[in-house]
C-alpha cells in the first residue's frame, strides 16, 4: 500500500487547481468572448504560472500527465485523484 | 482526442461513513440529468451546429466529465469500506447484489442510464435550449441532494458543482445570441 | 448574504384546513443571477484564483450561494 500523503500535498494540489480553474473559467468566456484581448492575455498569464506550479509538485508526487517531464516513470502509480 | 490530467477539478471530501448519500448521489452519475448525460450531450451536438459555438459545446462537455470524475469520487469514497449490511441498511442491497462494490451508470431509483436521456435535434436553437434546460435541472438536482445531506464537506463540493451549472447555463445563453447574431445589439434576454 | 436574498423568491400555496401537515408557511426558488446578466459585459470584477475555485465561478456577478433546504427558509 502506498503511504500516507503529507499535508503539503493537498496544499500544493489546490494551488494548481485553482490556477487551472481559473483558466477553466477563462476558457468558457473566451469561447463566448473572442476578442476580449485582456482575458486571453489573462489566460496565457495563468497557463504560465500553472507550469510554474506543476514543475515542483510533479516532482515531489510524480507526473499529472503521461507526458509530464520526471526521472522515472511515476504516472501510473497510486494514489489515484479518487482516492486521495 | 483528450488529455487526462491525474487530479480532481475540485477536491471531494467526504466526514460522514454514510452510503445512503451514495444511493442519492448516482442521480448525478447516470440519472437523466446526471453529468454523464451532460457530457454525452454536449459533445455529440458537436457536429451539428455552427462553427461559433463548437468550441463552447467542446469546451462544457469535457467539463462534464471532470464532474462525473467527482461524482464518482464521491460515491467511491462512500462505498468502498462499508459492509454489505451497512449497504443493505442504505437501501443498496440490490445494487450490491447485482454490481457489488462497483459503480453502475444508473439514476437514484437504479434504473440503468439509457441514450434517450439525450436529445439530438440537429437544431441549433432546440440543442442549445435542451442545454441551457438540462443545466437547470442539474443545479436544482444538486439542491435537492444538498438538502438531504447533512456532510458539510460533500456539500461543499456539491456547492461548486452547482454553481458550475450556473456558470454553462450563462454561458449557453450567450451561444443562443450568437446564433441570433444579435450580440452587438446588447440585448437583454 | 443579503444579495442572495434577491436571487430567492417565494410564494405562499393555498392551505386546506384539512391538510395533514401543518403549513410550513412560505415556500422559495432559486431564480439565480445568470437569469438577469444578459451577455456577460467585459471587464467584470473577478474573484482571485482560490476564492474562485471556492466559489465556482470566477466573478463575483455569477455566485449564487445555496444553505440547505433553501427551498423552506428562504
Amino acid at each position: 500500500m502506498p503511504k500516507t500523503l503529507p499535508k503539503e500535498y493537498y496544499s500544493m494540489l489546490e494551488e494548481i487547481q485553482a490556477i487551472d480553474f481559473a483558466i477553466t473559467e477563462l476558457n468558457l468566456y473566451l469561447d463566448t468572448h473572442p476578442e476580449d484581448q485582456d482575458a486571453y492575455k489573462q489566460l496565457t498569464e495563468l497557463s504560465e504560472e500553472k507550469k510554474k506550479l506543476l514543475k515542483p509538485f510533479e516532482q515531489k508526487f510524480g507526473s499529472i500527465r503521461a507526458d509530464g517531464i520526471d526521472d522515472h516513470w511515476t504516472w501510473s502509480k497510486a494514489p489515484w485523484p479518487w482516492q486521495v | 482526442m483528450w488529455v487526462y490530467e491525474k487530479k480532481l477539478q475540485y477536491p471531494v471530501k467526504v466526514s460522514s461513513c454514510n452510503p445512503q448519500l451514495a444511493k442519492f448521489l448516482v442521480e448525478q452519475y447516470g440519472g437523466a440529468d446526471g453529468e454523464l448525460a451532460a457530457a454525452l450531450r454536449y459533445l455529440n451536438q458537436r457536429y451539428t451546429i455552427p462553427d461559433k459555438v463548437v468550441g463552447l459545446l467542446n469546451d462544457i462537455g469535457t467539463e462534464e466529465f471532470a464532474h462525473l470524475e467527482m461524482i464518482a469520487a464521491m460515491i467511491y469514497k462512500l462505498t468502498k469500506d462499508a459492509t454489505p449490511d451497512q449497504l443493505k441498511q442504505a437501501g443498496l442491497a440490490d445494487h450490491y447484489v447485482n454490481h457489488g462494490e462497483a459503480l453502475f451508470y444508473s439514476n437514484a431509483a437504479e434504473v440503468p442510464f439509457t441514450a434517450t436521456y439525450i436529445q439530438a435535434k440537429g437544431d441549433p436553437i432546440a440543442d442549445l435550449y435542451e442545454d441551457i434546460a438540462a443545466e437547470e435541472k442539474a443545479r436544482a438536482t444538486y439542491q435537492w441532494i444538498i438538502d438531504m445531506s447533512d456532510d458539510v464537506d460533500l456539500n461543499d463540493s456539491l456547492r461548486f458543482l452547482r454553481e458550475r451549472e450556473i456558470v454553462h447555463s450563462q454561458r449557453f445563453r450567450e451561444a443562443v445570441e450568437i446564433l441570433k447574431e444579435e450580440r452587438d445589439r446588447k440585448k437583454v434576454f | 448574504m443579503a444579495k442572495n436574498q434577491v436571487y430567492t423568491k417565494s410564494y405562499h400555496p393555498y392551505h386546506s384546513p384539512d391538510d395533514p401537515c401543518p403549513d410550513p408557511g412560505e415556500k422559495h426558488y432559486s431564480t439565480p443571477p445568470h437569469l438577469y446578466m444578459g451577455f456577460q459585459p467585459e471587464k467584470l470584477p473577478q474573484f482571485s484564483p482560490k476564492e474562485a475555485l471556492q466559489k465556482g465561478t470566477l466573478w463575483p456577478a455569477l455566485y449564487d450561494p445555496y444553505e440547505k433546504n433553501q427551498k423552506l427558509k428562504g
